[in-house]
């Protein structure tokens, strides 16, 4: 779908348009009614958000606000109402509690989710509950629930092992304790702002979750590897790489490979989406990708300057999918790794200019 | 008889903060500050290649992710023994700007000036500007909407509020404005990093970052339009909103000890050479004295860690975590107590001007003077030893950080124009070494140290900067500096205790940042080297 062209939109036409939608798009799975009901009062109101922050570091509540069309005080002031967001309120203590506890009866609420769930008491903790405790509350009774984030996600970074705090995703949290509310997943680190606004106007406009893939991520923003789509891929297929920073090499956009790359594994929009408002990304800015959008990114895709190991030879093991799940495409990685495999082996460097 | 009182959550914070205060006689007789969230964070880079961790260490804060960034990277240079080019200090040094910037047009409008600004009052207002009448429109559709999403249940008609409906409005406007300033200045980074938050560009070594022509002018466009922005509307906003609150110059006080690292590099990397310099200032006497980290000791009589952990340098610190409640034995937070010397020290924006304006600073002192003439109370600096000067330094550094940032981009054009390119230092992970690194986020003093053994990482520590500030009691039960800072705080109504927020929020705590700092290893003694 045109998620730009939907964005450009005033927030009337925005949801005559949604709610007209509604009504001829067949949309099935047991989230119909509930979104049914929620756009019917989204058509007279801004649609409700509770906006969680768990164990995070409130980095993608940072990355939204970059964003530009629609742009934050858009966002705040004229499709959503968030009811609750720490970051953002006005309201302090018991207020700021009422808050909460208001929009969740009043219900049909999407919840933002920033941040995993330690699950050992007294390690998060928010107006005396534990934070697995207003998770549950909140997540049982949303219409969905959307996780930004890799913590969200699956714990990200601090549930890195050993785990010290037991966090857990969103996720795994519902499975555990049976909560059968609907999770998006939209993972990174930071989450791309583009990503959540496009995914929650889908929701809005269409009355459907986007197709999401096996770890409930919209395949629209994760179906594709950042190798498939990024500008210095020519440069790869030709065997022109960096070699170093701060070399010629860089300057003239050779591909980052070497460097560490984990575009070649790493499942995202970035390379068109791009980040702060489509100003640049990582690689455009000569940094080889991290792969933040992965599973357990931090543990599976480190050393980040080192370049990816276990893709190596045309013929030889393609073991990219010890990162296990996420790897859905799985013949997408072995034409990246026999592409990989021929340029490194059998490629030479070649001093071209940059066209 | 007096009242307990906790307040939890603190809002417009980043993080998860709790303040419990006792008033008597409508003052706060005594202040309690807790750090609830656990995270644990150096033990995930125990053994990786030293070179991830400044990458690692962004995802500790990511409201100053790049502050983390330049530290750990400024520690791994030290450890590495390699030094960067002139470039890649400009660049460095205009990222970090970017990101100042931001956080403190953030701070200002977003975070704080609703504990000074009753949005209600702005509908009552008569604008003469189309502009303002326009807001006003927006802002009365809004309210009418009975969706009042963040503004529900502020304390709104508060008796504390003291500007006239006009100021109010004008200040809502600006409110608006400042959300798009505040990316403005984040895109910044953004074209020289990459990305904000979490940029990509500044390992050991230098920038990844190639100059290119085209993005240079850019930038410069861009740094002059806020510049602009921060001299017509942001100084001139808080500069007409002070004169209501001027008794907020004798609320907040605290210990009166001071401490900055220094940050954005000088050519001479000499840390009193910083655009704002290296030092410390103790008991409010107007004088700076040197510093440095081997002079700190963390405490955790009152934090959520076994006994063993306390009395330490960061440099061989334990991390014992143990839950107990709060006050099961004295205790009631996750952040430990750091001091200098056994002071606690204040660490932020006030604490750099401050250390600036005492070491000669031309610059700050010149728009510090300005500020203390425009208030009435010209040659008493002493009066931003308090709340209101916590805002108003905040609002001096972004002038001198901004004016900075032009200058460093002329200066990298210049470079760039004499066929002065180089940008990276090529440098290699050492078999041993280790390395500290000591800057500045915006919300203040920051170190990073590393040790590095078999070219892994052996151990890594930060003491960060709302630990110094948010910081619970220690082991002689001197109060953290927030904790101190709310003793005598004046609050008219303990349902809405507005008065407490505006001192809270004068510190700008951090808690995603300051609540890391704990490693959950047991029986593990860690030394690093420091300088």
């Amino acid at each position: 779908m045109r998620v730009k062209s939907a964005l450009s939109l005033t927030r009337r036409d925005f949801l005559k348009i949604a709610s007209g939608t509604l009504a001829y798009l067949g949309f099935s799975g047991s989230l119909a009614p509930k979104l049914a009901s929620a756009l019917e009062k989204a058509a007279k109101k801004r649609q409700p958000v509770i906006w969680l922050h768990f164990a995070s570091d409130t980095g993608c509540t940072e990355s939204l606000i970059k964003a530009d069309k629609p742009t934050p005080a858009e966002l705040v002031l004229d499709i959503l109402s968030i009811d609750y967001n720490e970051t953002i309120m006005a309201a302090a203590g018991h207020q700021a509690e009422e808050n909460l506890n208001n929009a969740v009866k009043r219900g049909g609420y999407i919840c933002v989710v920033e941040g995993g769930i330690p699950t050992k008491e007294g390690h998060g903790m928010i107006a005396g509950k534990n934070m697995y405790e207003i998770m549950e509350e909140v997540g049982k009774n949303a219409v969905a629930v959307v996780a930004i984030g890799a913590c969200s996600f699956d714990g990200g970074i601090p549930a890195g092992s050993p785990n010290p705090s037991a966090i857990i995703g969103v996720r795994e949290f519902f499975q555990r304790k049976g909560i059968k509310t609907p999770v998006i997943n939209l993972p990174g680190c930071p989450v791309n702002p583009e990503f959540v606004i496009g995914t929650v106007v889908h929701v809005l406009m269409l009355g459907k979750v986007p197709e999401l893939d096996k770890l409930g991520r919209p395949k629209m923003y994760y179906g594709r590897t950042i190798h498939d789509n990024c500008p210095r891929r020519a440069h790869f297929d030709k065997g022109q790489f960096v070699e170093a920073f701060g070399s010629k090499e860089e300057a003239m956009g050779y591909c980052l490979y070497k460097m560490g790359c984990k575009g070649p594994e790493t499942y995202s929009e970035c390379p068109r989406v791009l980040w702060n408002a489509r100003l640049n990304w990582c690689i455009g800015a000569g940094s080889p990708c991290i792969g933040c959008m992965e599973p357990k990114f931090v543990d599976n895709l480190a050393p980040f300057y080192s370049r990816l190991a276990n893709i190596s030879l045309p013929s030889g093991d393609v073991s990219a999918d010890k990162i296990g799940i996420g790897m859905a495409v799985a013949t997408g990685v072995i034409v990246a790794g026999h592409a990989i495999g021929r340029v490194v082996t059998g490629g030479k460097k070649k001093e071209e200019e940059k066209e | 008889m007096a009242k307990k009182l906790v307040i939890d959550p603190i809002p417009r914070i980043e993080g998860h903060l709790r303040i419990e205060v006792e008033i008597e006689n409508g003052k706060v007789k005594e202040a309690w500050s807790s750090g609830t969230l656990f995270r644990g964070f150096e033990i995930l880079l125990k053994g990786r290649d030293p070179r991830d961790a400044w990458f690692i260490t962004q995802r500790i804060c990511g409201v100053c992710p790049v502050s983390h960034g330049h530290t750990s990277t400024l520690g791994l240079e030290n450890a590495f023994g390699v030094t960067p080019p002139e470039n890649a200090l400009l660049v460095r040094n205009l990222i970090e700007g970017g990101q100042f910037v931001h956080s403190h047009i953030l701070w200002f409008y977003h975070l704080n000036a609703l504990d000074y600004v009753d949005v209600v009052s702005a509908l009552k207002a008569r604008p003469t500007s189309s502009y303002l009448k326009q807001v006003q429109g927006k802002l009365k559709a809004f309210v009418d909407s009975g969706q009042l999403g963040p503004f529900e249940n502020g304390y709104w008609g508060h008796p504390e509020y003291k500007l006239p409906p006009e100021l109010n409005l004008l200040a809502v406007a600006h409110y608006l404005e400042a959300l798009e300033m505040q990316k403005k200045a984040s895109h910044l980074v953004g074209i020289l990093g990459g990305k904000m938050p979490m940029h990509m560009t500044t390992p050991p070594g230098g920038t990844t970052w190639s100059p290119r022509v085209d993005q240079l002018d850019d930038l410069l466009f861009r740094i002059r339009e806020i510049k602009q922005w921060v001299d017509t509307v942001f100084i001139p906003d808080v500069l007409a909103i002070a004169p209501y609150y001027l008794k907020w110059a004798n609320i907040g006080k605290g210990h009166l000890n001071f401490l900055s690292w220094g940050v954005f590099e000088d050519p001479s990397f000499d840390p009193k050479k910083r655009l704002l310099p290296r030092g410390a200032v103790f008991g409010g006497q107007l004088e700076v004295k040197d510093v440095g980290p081997a002079q700190i000791k963390e405490y955790v009589d009152h934090s959520w860690f076994e006994a063993d952990s306390g009395n330490r340098n960061p440099a061989e610190g334990k991390t014992l975590p143990k839950f107990t409640g709060f006050h099961g034995d004295g205790k009631y937070s996750w952040l430990k107590a750091p001091r200098i010397d056994d002071h606690p020290m204040e660490v932020g924006a006030l604490s750099r001007i401050l250390v600036a304006y005492l070491s000669g600073n031309e610059k700050v002192k010149k728009l510090v003077d300005f500020v203390l003439k425009e208030l009435g109370v010209a040659g008493k600096p002493q009066v931003l030893l308090s709340v209101l000067g916590r805002i108003a330094a905040r609002v001096v550094e972004t002038k001198v950080v901004i004016d900075a940032m032009e200058e460093w981009t002329l200066k990298l054009i210049e470079n760039i124009k004499s066929g002065k390119t180089q940008t990276y230092a090529l440098n290699d992970v050492p078999e041993k070494a280790s390395g500290v690194g000591l800057w500045e986020a915006p919300r203040g003093a920051l170190a990073h140290f590393n040790e590095i053994e078999g070219k892994k990482l052996k151990n890594y520590q930060c003491v960060v900067p709302t630990t110094w500030n948010a910081s619970p009691r220690d082991h002689k039960g001197q109060r953290g500096p927030i904790e101190e800072a709310l003793i005598g705080t004046p609050v008219h109504d303990p349902d809405k205790p507005l008065e407490i927020l505006r001192v809270v929020h004068s510190f700008d705590p951090c808690i995603a940042c300051a609540v890391h700092v704990i490693h959950p290893e047991t029986n593990e003694v860690k030394v690093y080297r420091v300088v």
